[in-house]
């Protein structure tokens, strides 16, 4: 890992480094309402990086990673407020339970060969069964919701991720990195061309001696797990969790624009995707708000025209043409 | 609970069911032949919805008579949308088929936010409260009327694939699009009308949707799950699966409705769509070996 890192040319680490500083120190120099734009954009990187794992690496479209995002928000939160289990705790079990999910669906696909479509609609279907199911768990709030006490935010507490946004800030950063490292590891790693023989061709992938079944597996409940952790810090960031919103169809669509537009089975398409979006929006907010319309639901159209342009003329994402920029796509897509 | 009231019950089902089925049809008509999956399927049929509030509201058009109007409409809108936006996809790896048809649906839903807004909007026609008495099965008079016209647009759509010499074109680049093409038939344009005929049948089942429930954006994404669990029940690209996926579906939600409580009862489909993409993924009715 290492020897790859010095291969890498001198301006590139440079540039690396400048860009970890800038977002290091940048709770220090930005307002409040940039660092929520920041934050957010952090964390669509952060489970966009998670969901790219089984799509971008292993090639299967899954539609319903709301699933392992409120099945971790939820575990967490109940935890805390039935049990005042601290969420440092609480995310064991969160985790557990959404990579338990997630090999239940991917047993169930993988076992009985559901591809494509196929798998993509049954994870739309358990996302959307778990909505209706939790609307009707009084324990968890059913469709009242479940409300986190908020408390006054003068002191940071890490371990019942209790505080500041400037605390969520640098917990989403640390995971962040943490995500691109795994994701670098596993794309280097023997398991990671096991991916993408699979993505590429399965029967292939199959005839050369792989376990396609175990592979798979391996993607879909790493990539679960690894969800319901921002689920978890989602929850303590904003306090309320409704079934409807937290597991809902349109929640799933927003994990994966990030690495879409950023680049599918890319390293920093889910980073790039989310900051893109995330200047994009803020940018259509500002000129709404200059030019004094307000209506709902502009944001959300010009996304989904970028959306279409994007995938007709640049299906790859943004990252390949970004990487040519800098000269660093000599080792095949990175 | 009366047996009265369950087959009253059932009865509704049956007939929302078909309309359901209508809907769904679309859907597979499209992916049968195309093999493009619409995810814009539900808010298409909202559109055809709201095309029938506005044409009752503005000039007092009665839905149903206005159906073949938005049709019309709903015809040249899946035209255009096959021809130059869907087109090139069709070579195109899966997921970025779907990402497409995915954003055309966050397109349609947003749009129609933006031009009609996020209230539920519905149409009380003279005959909205009517009903028939058949022994002792009480109906509502729109279902009744909007299950029939379900039954008879999609008996029409079989006899036009079964019969007509384009119905017949256009089964050819189903099942064989190379051969299809050798024979000269000309394929992007029959893929074109194929997704024109799918939105087309969406219009009419908005319409007549319309006089049975209230038109918002937010409908869209519901129906278009409820479009793909009929499909996937009845088996994907089947015709008469599709029906009989739609019927079921409808009857198990009111059925569901009345015995547990109704926000359950689309727990209930998708637990069914599960259990059937797991067992049984060429569908209830469809072909074995046909995935």
């Amino acid at each position: 890992m290492i020897a790859s890192l010095a291969r890498l040319p001198a301006r590139v680490l440079l540039a690396t480094a400048l860009l970890g500083l800038a977002l290091a120190t940048a709770p220090l120099v930005v307002d409040g309402y940039i660092l929520s734009v920041i934050l957010i954009a952090l964390y669509f990187a952060y489970v966009g990086q998670a969901w790219n794992i089984v799509m971008g690496y292993a090639g299967q479209l899954s539609l319903g990673h709301a699933l392992y995002v409120g099945l971790g928000a939820y575990m967490a939160a109940a935890l805390y407020i039935h049990a005042g289990i601290p969420p440092i705790l609480g995310v064991f079990p969160a985790v557990a339970g959404a990579a338990l999910a997630a090999a239940i669906i991917g047993a169930l696909a993988f076992r009985f060969r559901i591809g494509g479509v196929y798998f993509a609609l049954l994870t739309i279907a358990f996302a959307e069964f778990t909505r209706i199911l939790f609307m009707h768990i009084d324990w968890l709030g059913a469709t009242e919701g479940l409300f986190l006490p908020v408390e006054n935010r003068t002191t940071n507490d890490l371990l019942n991720l209790r505080g500041s946004p400037t605390m969520f800030y640098y917990v989403l950063l640390s995971l962040v990195v943490a995500s691109v490292a795994l994701a670098y590891y596993l794309r280097e790693s023997r398991l990671g061309f096991f991916l993408r023989a699979v993505r590429e061709d399965e029967d292939a992938a199959e005839a050369s001696g792989i376990n396609i079944f175990r592979v798979k597996m391996i993607a879909v409940v790493l990539s679960g797990a690894m969800t319901s952790v921002g689920g978890v810090i989602l929850a303590f960031y904003y306090n309320n969790l409704f079934p409807s919103d937290v597991f809902g169809m349109h929640r799933s669509i927003e994990i994966i624009l990030a690495p879409i537009v950023g680049g599918l089975g890319t390293l920093f398409g889910p980073l790039i995707g989310a900051f893109a979006l995330g200047i994009l929006g803020e940018g259509l907010t500002a000129v709404l708000e200059a030019s004094g319309t307000s209506t709902a639901g502009i944001k959300q159209l010009v996304y989904a025209a970028m959306l279409i342009v994007i995938i007709k003329f640049l299906p790859g994402g943004l990252w390949p043409s970004i990487a040519r920029l800098i000269r660093l796509d000599r080792g095949g897509e990175r | 609970m009366t047996w009265e009231l369950a087959a009253n019950v059932v009865t509704g089902g049956l007939l929302i069911g078909l309309v359901y089925a209508l809907m769904a049809l679309g859907l597979s008509v499209i992916f049968g032949v195309t093999r493009i999956v619409n995810f814009a399927h539900g808010e298409m049929t909202v559109l055809a919805m709201f095309a029938a509030v506005i044409l009752f509201r503005q000039f007092g058009l009665d839905p149903i008579l206005m159906s073949p109007i938005v049709a019309a409409g709903l015809f040249a809108l899946g035209y255009g949308l096959q021809r130059y936006l869907v087109a090139p996809f069709v070579t195109r790896p899966e997921h970025e088929q779907f990402i497409l048809l995915l954003a055309v649906a966050f397109a349609l839903t947003n749009g129609m936010l933006i031009v009609f807004g996020p209230e539920a909007q519905g149409i009380l026609t003279d005959y909205s409260f009517d009903s028939y008495e058949i022994g002792p099965l009480i109906v509502d008079k729109t279902k009744a009327i909007a299950g029939l016209i379900s039954l008879v647009v999609a008996a029409l759509l079989l006899g036009f694939f079964r019969y007509s010499a384009t119905g017949r074109a256009i089964r050819a680049c189903a099942d064989n699009l190379i051969g299809a093409g050798v024979v000269g038939l000309n394929v992007p344009y029959l893929y074109a009308l194929t997704f024109a005929i799918g939105a087309a049948t969406v219009g009419v089942a908005g319409c007549l949707l319309s006089i049975i429930m209230d038109a918002t954006p937010v409908l869209g994404p519901e129906l278009t799950l409820l479009a793909f669990i009929i499909v996937i029940v009845g088996g994907l690209g089947s015709m008469t699966g599709a029906l009989l996926g739609g019927v079921l579906i409808g009857v198990s939600e009111a059925l569901a409705g009345l015995l547990f409580t109704p926000s359950l009862k689309s727990m209930l489909s998708f637990g069914l769509l599960i259990l059937v993409l797991v067992v049984r993924p060429q569908g209830l009715f469809g072909k074995s070996g046909a995935r």
